[in-house]
């Protein structure tokens, strides 16, 4: 591996595993070297809500201690990760980058969390994202938004987009983000990273501030998909405190990473590349199939019919769990209270309408409507019906093919401010994403091109429940094959 | 219009926020806007197609009824907005 001309922070997690195993390096010095470059950079991507440098180096000295004494039993052991504002860290304040939880400190730590310190992971910080997850450009963010490292004028896509734009950035080794209806794909490929939602229940949701149950999981956002494997067999697992999450056996990391797709079946969706996909993000997506094509997979068309329903399906059923969920911020056990009421009923009411941001309400109040008396039939319940359909549609697909490949998102980054006034406008651009969410189904984005003005644009791979070894297979080969996890943004303004 | 302020002004209500009036008549627009496009939705025969609520197949999970560390008052008090001793402070509910 030729990684000698690198700076530390520029390492990707596997690189610098084997070079903290062959202790050429520390882990004090790798850490030292990304705090370095979040202090050169960060002003500028505003990835960080909480840079916890303090706390990162004195992680990093135990993990040497480890190395020193046992050597490293763990890939993980050492790296520094960025973490996702609503994932609980034990004793580091997790905002959800809502002033509601602006200064909540968690007395425990998210499952996910607790296995990575377990295996010597080094949290560094935890980064930004639309309030509550509820955005799709991390503009929503009580704190202000994420740019994009790629050009500082777009967004980075959201939720997490903190998550991605730090990885992008070498401002974190790898991240973690979650991801309801592509909030870890969309802004992966927004920034030319990799993410991947994993199936539903396998990675546990505990410790997972939640917006809408039966759709949010956590994943791994990474600088390539070797590092994105590494990532998901350190996270996944049953776990007692998570019911929904599943008891099956994690994903082995090596055993994904195959260099070959010969034999193996991969769908087009024809709903994904009718109207509304950006002309040079159907290019590279198209190339990325044909590349794979050369290499040995199989290319057929099929078809998804109820496409066209997920959105409104989508924005039916998140909301109203959101609703539901959300009920409990009311200024009494924790958060924000606002000062002003003269009874208990106002106190919640002051207190959520000063708490909560524009996006919240929003939806907050949709997804009430949606379940209100005389509305629960035609809204919520009609769309668990469609769910039903859409879900039906990926199991008649996988029945003809192992994967689905399609673009991410059918527009690389946008300008901030560009869309922000028009909700439904920025909801239909969770197209092809949300889907997989109804579904439960994981799905990766990885990077596979730039558009003629220079931004990444995103390969989005889609399996039956539980096939992430497959996933990682078809974007493991691709990479393989191309350069584009290689490219780095050069941020403008900042010396190199 | 699918929705009115009136509606609004009653789902806030259910929701338990204080809306400023901007914000009613925004809302309205906006909701009045995003519920004509779920009406895409009508365009489905859905009438015996049963609802998902859960993608994989879920029993109930059960666990031994066991004595297990749990949190100290102090600790779970620690972000409260008002306590007193070790409650939380709320206005008077009962007069």
């Amino acid at each position: 591996m030729k990684t000698e001309g690198k700076k530390l922070y520029q390492l990707s997690l596997h690189e610098a595993s084997s070079r903290l195993q062959d202790r050429e390096i520390s882990s004090v010095e790798l850490v030292s070297s990304v705090l370095d470059r979040i202090e050169e950079v960060d002003h500028l991507i505003h990835g960080f809500i909480t840079v916890d440098a303090e706390g990162a180096l004195d992680q990093a000295r135990q993990a040497d201690r480890r190395l020193a004494d046992s050597g490293a039993n763990s890939p993980l052991l050492g790296i520094p990760m960025a973490i996702k504002d609503n994932i609980c860290t034990r004793g580091v304040k997790t905002t959800c980058a809502s002033k509601i939880l602006g200064n909540f400190i968690p007395p425990y730590e998210a499952t996910v969390i607790r296995r990575l310190r377990e295996q010597g992971a080094v949290i560094i910080g935890k980064t930004n994202l639309d309030e509550f997850a509820m955005g799709a450009s991390t503009e929503t963010s009580h704190f202000g938004c994420t740019r994009n490292p790629w050009d500082l004028s777009r967004v980075a896509g959201g939720s997490s987009g903190g998550s991605a734009a730090s990885v992008a950035a070498d401002a974190a080794i790898s991240s973690l983000g979650s991801d309801t209806g592509g909030s870890i794909r969309q802004p992966a490929s927004f920034c030319g990273v990799v993410g991947l939602k994993p199936t539903y229940g396998r990675v546990s949701r505990f410790g997972l501030v939640a917006y809408a149950s039966s759709l949010d999981q956590i994943g791994p956002i990474t600088k390539d998909v070797t590092d994105c494997a590494l990532m998901l067999e350190a996270i996944s697992g049953y776990d007692p405190l998570d019911s929904t999450s599943v008891n099956k056996p994690a994903p082995v990391a090596h055993k994904s990473l195959i260099n070959d797709v010969r034999g193996i079946k991969i769908g087009l969706p024809v709903e994904y590349f009718q109207t509304g996909v950006d002309r040079e993000v159907e290019e590279r997506v198209r190339q990325a199939i044909s590349l794979l094509q050369e290499l040995g997979a199989e290319v057929e068309e099929v078809s998804l019919p109820h496409t066209e329903y997920a959105v409104a399906t989508y924005y039916i059923l998140a909301t109203a769990e959101a609703s539901s969920n959300l009920a409990r911020y009311d200024g009494v056990k924790y958060g924000f209270r606002e000062k002003n009421f003269s009874h208990l009923v106002e106190l919640y009411e002051n207190t959520r309408q000063g708490g909560f941001g524009s996006e919240v309400k929003r939806r907050i109040m949709l997804g009430t409507y949606a379940l209100s008396a005389g509305y629960y039939d035609a809204y919520y319940l009609k769309a668990q019906k469609v769910r039903t359909l859409i879900k039906r549609d990926f199991e008649e697909a996988f029945q003809k093919v192992d994967c689905l490949a399609t673009p991410t998102s059918p527009i690389p980054a946008f300008g901030i401010g560009e869309k922000i006034d028009d909700p439904l406008q920025m909801y239909l651009l969770d197209i092809y994403t949300i889907s997989a969410n109804l579904a439960g189904v994981p799905a990766i984005s990885l990077p596979c091109g730039f558009s003629s003005q220079g931004m990444p644009i995103g390969l989005q791979i889609l399996a039956g429940h539980f096939q992430e070894d497959k996933i990682l297979q078809v974007a493991y080969t691709f990479e393989q094959n191309t350069d584009y996890h290689k490219q780095r943004p050069k941020i403008t303004n900042v010396p190199t | 219009m699918k929705i009115t302020v009136n509606e609004v002004e009653y789902v806030a209500k259910l929701a338990r926020l204080k809306l400023s009036d901007q914000e009613k008549v925004l809302f309205t627009q906006q909701l009045d806007n995003i519920l004509q496009y779920m009406d895409k939705l009508n365009e489905l025969d859905t009438k015996d197609i049963p609802p998902t609520s859960h993608v994989l197949p879920l029993e109930n999970v059960m666990r031994e009824d066991e004595v297990r560390p749990s949190y100290s008052p102090e600790e779970l008090l620690a972000n409260a907005p008002d306590r007193e001793d070790t409650f939380f402070a709320v206005p008077k509910v009962i007069e």
